[in-house]
């Protein structure tokens, strides 16, 4: 199935959650990461029975923050 | 790695800055990975949720719909930048600490000084190393 991942559309295995695509993109700091599919943000608890399907579209966004 | 700004990028940073004083201002740089150098092509300027001149933030919620524009623009993010009103062009340890992203250029703008003074960074949280990013400014766009 194609997926479109930052982006970029790209081929992917068919029956592949959340957690396992964080996995095949080598998502820096995957512990940190917070993920929305089709524009729609999903809890990380729900990574793993997230399925994915063709034309999906997934961002991979990052708390930013600092300071002084 | 160097990082490449456009003259009306670096004034629409400072200019955004400078209007929110006292307060910490920041937003999203987008723009092309090239071969020698990340092409900064747009800039976005964020409300700032801490209101502090202190703290600033940019939760996944607030980067949404930037994200959305860079995609219809075939842009990626390349980081984010954000203003030190009172402090030194330096990542703080705070910076650091939530640098979740080794990937994403740290664009940090002092105000403190006489004359403003824009940096970028590249920060692994992990092992707290900071490299710093030349910044090539370069003429606008006609």
């Amino acid at each position: 199935m194609i997926l479109i991942v930052a982006g970029n559309p790209k081929e992917y295995p068919d029956d592949l959650n959340l957690t396992r695509l964080i996995e095949l993109e080598k998502v820096e700091t995957p512990i940190y990461v917070t993920v929305a599919l089709n524009d729609s943000f999903v809890e990380s608890g729900g990574f793993e029975s997230t399925a994915l399907k063709d034309g999906d579209r997934v961002e991979f966004l990052y708390f930013m923050g600092g300071g002084r | 790695m160097r990082l490449r700004l456009k003259l009306s990028d670096y004034l629409r940073i400072l200019e955004h800055a400078r209007a929110g004083l006292p307060n910490e201002a920041c937003g999203l740089i987008a723009g092309r990975l090239e071969e020698d150098a990340r092409q900064v092509e747009k800039v976005y300027t964020l409300n700032n949720p801490d209101a502090c001149p202190e703290h600033f933030s940019i939760p996944p919620q607030a980067q949404l719909e930037a994200i959305r524009d860079m995609r219809s623009l075939g842009l990626v993010l390349l980081g984010s930048f954000h203003s030190h009103p009172n402090t030194p062009a330096r990542p703080s340890d705070e910076d650091i600490n939530l640098a979740y992203d080794p990937a994403a250029s740290c664009c940090i703008l002092s105000l403190a000084g006489a004359e403003p003074v824009l940096k970028c960074f590249r920060i692994e949280r992990a092992t707290r190393l900071v490299r710093e990013e030349s910044i090539e400014l370069t003429p606008s766009s006609p």
